[in-house]
Parts: C-alpha cells; structure tokens; sequence
C-alpha cells in the first residue's frame, strides 16, 4: 500500500478520525432534484455539524439525482468531507476510472465502491442496466490506480489518486453464512472501510461480527454500521417491502405499531438511539452511518442524543491543511 | 423440475464432469493446435453452447468459471456479479430483480459446499469480465489461455 509521510493512505478526516481509534460517525445526505448547489449546501451544513464524512449517493435505488461526483466536488469546495459513492449500474470501467480521477483532482479523499440497486428498483426500470464492474472488481481497480499509479489497463497516471477505500456489506440478508466471506473478500480487494446496510437486527448483527472476528477482519478493516430512524410502521414496511436488501424484524414493526400515532416519531428515532448504543458496544464496531431518508432533521438529534458530539472531530493535520486554504463558503 | 435444475442440484456429479471433460480437451489440444484454433472453435462453440445452456442456462460469456462459482453461472445473475452476491438479496434467497427465481449466489453458495475439490475457489476474486470473448467457446478460450488473460494494471493489482 502507499501511504504518504504520516502513514496515511489518503489523509482523509475519515481515515484519521477511524486511524485514531475514535468512534467514527458517518450520515448520508440526501442527493437534490436540483441544478441549485445551495441545496447541497443547506443540506451538507446540518449534517457537517454532527458528523465527520458526508456520504453522496449514486442515485440509490435507482432514482436519479444530483450526481454523486458532483456533490462531491460541490462539498469539497465548501470545505466539507465527502465520502464519494460510486456504483457498477449506470457506468462501465471506463467512465468509472475517469470518474475516480476526476473525484480525486476535486479534493474527493473517500470513496465507497457498491454494486448498485438495479434498476427495475427506480422510477425508470426501461434502463439498460450496466454493471460492466462488480463492486469488488471496482474497489481493486481504484486501489491499482491508487497504489500503483495506472489505469486498469496498466497505463501510467501522472499523478495517482489518494483514496481512502470503503465497500458495502449486508449481513442481514441470505446467504448469511457467506456475508462475513464475501466481506473478507472485500478487504482483500482493497476494502479500508466498510458502511454497512441498515441495522435493525441486533442478534443477526453480533453473530455476523463474531464470524467476523474470528476471521480476524475487525482489524483490518473499519466497520461502520449502517442505522437510521423509522417514520412509522408504514416506513418500515414500506422499506422492507419496496427498497431492496433492507431486513426489519417483525418485533420492530409491532413496536412502531403500537405506539400512538404522535409519538410514532419520536419512538422511530428511539430506537435508532438504542441500536447504535449496542453496536458500540459490540468489538469490533468502528463507527456508525446513519442514513436517514427524508428525515435528515433527525440526524443532529440521534448523533447528540445518542452522546456522539461534539462532530466533526478534530484530527490534527487535516484541519491544519484546511486552515492554509480558508474556506471559500459558498454565497448563502 | 427441468434437467437442467435437476443436474445442478448434483454439484458433486457435475465437477467430476467438469473435470472429465477439462482433462479431455487437454488431450484434444494438439490435435485442434494443429487444426488451428479458429477452426476447432467452429466445430466446438455450438456442441458447447447447446450443452451448457440445457444444463447451466449458459450466457456464452466466453470465459467460463462455473467450477469456481458452484456449479452455478454467474452470468445468469441479472448484475452479471462474478464476485458473489450484491446486497439486495431477499429475506427468502430469491433475487432483488426478479422475485420469483432464487438468487444465483445463495445457490452457487450452498452448490459449493457439496464439491470437495472446487468448492473453496468461491472465494477467489475473480478479474474483469472480457465482454471480446462473448458468444465463443470457452473451452477453446481456455486452452489457447485467452480467457485468463487480465488486463495489464490487474495483474499488478495481485501484488498490491
């Protein structure tokens, strides 16, 4: 692996805070239906104040939005820290390892290599559905690129991308017995980090981090899991049904159910707070992302409530570096 | 049940097949070397192509890694995935695009743990796809050695 002077491989706020061995706090910002920045912008600035890595989706689910490289490259401009979202749907390796070039050129430090929600998951199923890459085809592509500085085609860069490397897991979906060697997989592809998909399975969680540890993965690899809050037992539904690879228990449901119905919220939110609790204390667990779909007001009241402030935490040189070049905050 | 879905469910049976047969045209190689590779792909591709898309639902990728995938082509996973399953699987072990089928990866899966001597390659990272080789005969591929080959920069990616 390359690593610069301090023995990192990309600098990153990511990479540091996880190198550090803080518990890390990751959120997904929900990409516009815009050609405005400013609602990145209003976006990003929420989050910014309660985590250390905002993650730009790839038209998840298949939806088009903003696309992640441009959020990306509108982030870094303002100063914030993007987690680049790259999936094998929609493009091929040659777009892709553009792509990743062009990310890094923008300041874009952090990169999460997925495989993609297909396209019949969107609200334009007629697509020609790519995946020329999978996700772990895609991951050791950009760490070739980054550690020995060539396309995949063994062309030389002239300066080679830092990439702080990330890949997805699912451990609540079948084949189970696989998902702790699908993750090994990963890491030897090039896999830094890991966000998981949403936790709502405690049980299923700890018998996936066990495997997990007794493959040795938990220190090569930093683990975020993936939570977030639950609107009402319709959500839950609706997500368990309608967005793929998300498992909900039947307890949880049942609990949102009968909760009466103003207070549905705040319990949703409850027991958001209640699984990050006990993932942290499960070894292993790095960080937590927390993915919080049309309810991004929620995420400054989870990160605080569940005592993960004060965000972004500082890590030393990245904020030193930021300091030479003042932020240029975008007209408000 | 169809033959096909029959015979897959016999992994055991279908790897001593696979290996039968891969020792077979090992044998066959300097005969078709001298025949010319072109031309054995003509005589080969389409007795190929019929086998393994009766048994295996065959896409004709050109660079054929069943034995490593469980018995299972992975081809047939609407996302093309040679590297195991995406996230998207559903509670049940059926498919995210298409409901009603199992997904190719839980089968490939629990298929590789019925083969002794194949099985634990499921957990090789397998390279880019050649979509060149699409629609020709990957045993012919496999014996001129052009369906290992990988691009320049993965192969230095092994030794990252």
């Amino acid at each position: 692996m390359s690593e610069n002077r301090e023995g990192f491989l990309a600098g990153s706020r990511l990479e540091r805070v996880l190198r550090s061995g803080r518990f890390a706090v990751t959120a997904e910002l929900n990409p516009p239906d815009s050609a405005d920045p400013q609602e990145v912008y209003d976006a990003a600035l929420v989050l910014s104040q309660v985590c250390d890595a905002i993650n730009a989706t790839d038209a998840s689910g298949a939806h088009c939005h903003m696309s992640s490289v441009a959020i990306c490259a509108l982030l870094t401009r303002a100063g914030y820290e993007p987690v680049y979202q790259v999936s094998c749907r929609d493009r091929n390796r040659i777009a892709i390892q553009g792509d990743l070039l062009g990310a890094a050129a923008m300041g874009v430090r952090n990169v999460l290599c997925l495989t993609g929600d297909d396209v019949t998951a969107g609200d334009q199923p007629e697509a020609k559905r790519v995946f020329d890459f999978d996700s772990i085809q895609l991951l050791r592509t950009a760490r070739i690129m980054r550690d020995r500085g060539v396309f995949l085609s063994g062309r030389k860069l002239t300066t080679p991308p830092r990439f702080f490397l990330g890949a997805a897991s699912n451990p609540f979906v079948p084949p189970y017995d696989w998902r702790p060697l699908r993750l090994a997989k990963k890491v030897e592809a090039g896999a830094n980090f890991i966000q998981t998909q949403y936790c709502f399975d405690i049980a299923r969680f700890r018998e996936f981090m066990r495997r997990v540890r007794d493959l040795g993965l938990h220190e090569k690899v930093y683990i975020l899991v993936g939570v977030g809050p639950l609107r009402s037992e319709k959500a839950a539904e609706f997500m368990r049904t309608k967005v793929p690879g998300v498992h909900i228990p039947d307890a949880i449901v049942e609990r949102l159910r009968k909760t009466p119905k103003p207070r549905k919220r705040e319990e949703g939110k409850r027991i958001c707070i209640e699984i990050i609790q006990q993932v942290r204390e499960i070894e292993g667990v790095a960080g937590i992302h927390v993915m919080a779909y049309r309810q991004e007001e929620l995420v400054a009241e989870i990160v605080e409530e569940a005592g993960l402030l004060p965000r972004p935490l500082r890590v030393g040189a990245a904020d030193e570096r930021r300091r030479e070049h003042p932020r240029k905050w975008p007209r408000r | 049940m169809s033959l096909g879905a029959w015979l897959r469910n016999h992994p055991a049976a279908l790897e001593r097949a696979y290996l039968f047969t891969h020792r077979l045209f090992e044998r066959l190689d300097p005969l078709f070397a001298r025949m010319g590779y072109e031309r054995a792909e003509r005589l080969v591709r389409w007795p190929e192509e019929l086998g393994k898309k009766l048994v295996f639902d065959c896409r004709m990728c050109g660079q054929c890694i069943l034995h490593s995938t469980g018995m299972t082509c992975p081809m047939t996973c609407p996302k093309n995935l040679r590297n195991g399953p995406c996230g998207g699987v559903r509670g049940n072990g059926h498919c995210e695009v298409k409901p009603e089928m199992r997904c190719v990866w839980v089968e490939a899966y629990e298929r590789s743990r019925a083969m002794p001597r194949f099985g634990d390659e499921i957990a090789l990272i397998q390279p880019p796809v050649n979509r060149r080789l699409q629609g020709t005969s990957a045993w012919i591929n496999m014996l001129t050695g052009v369906d290992a080959r990988t691009p320049r920069g993965w192969e230095m990616g092994s030794q990252a």
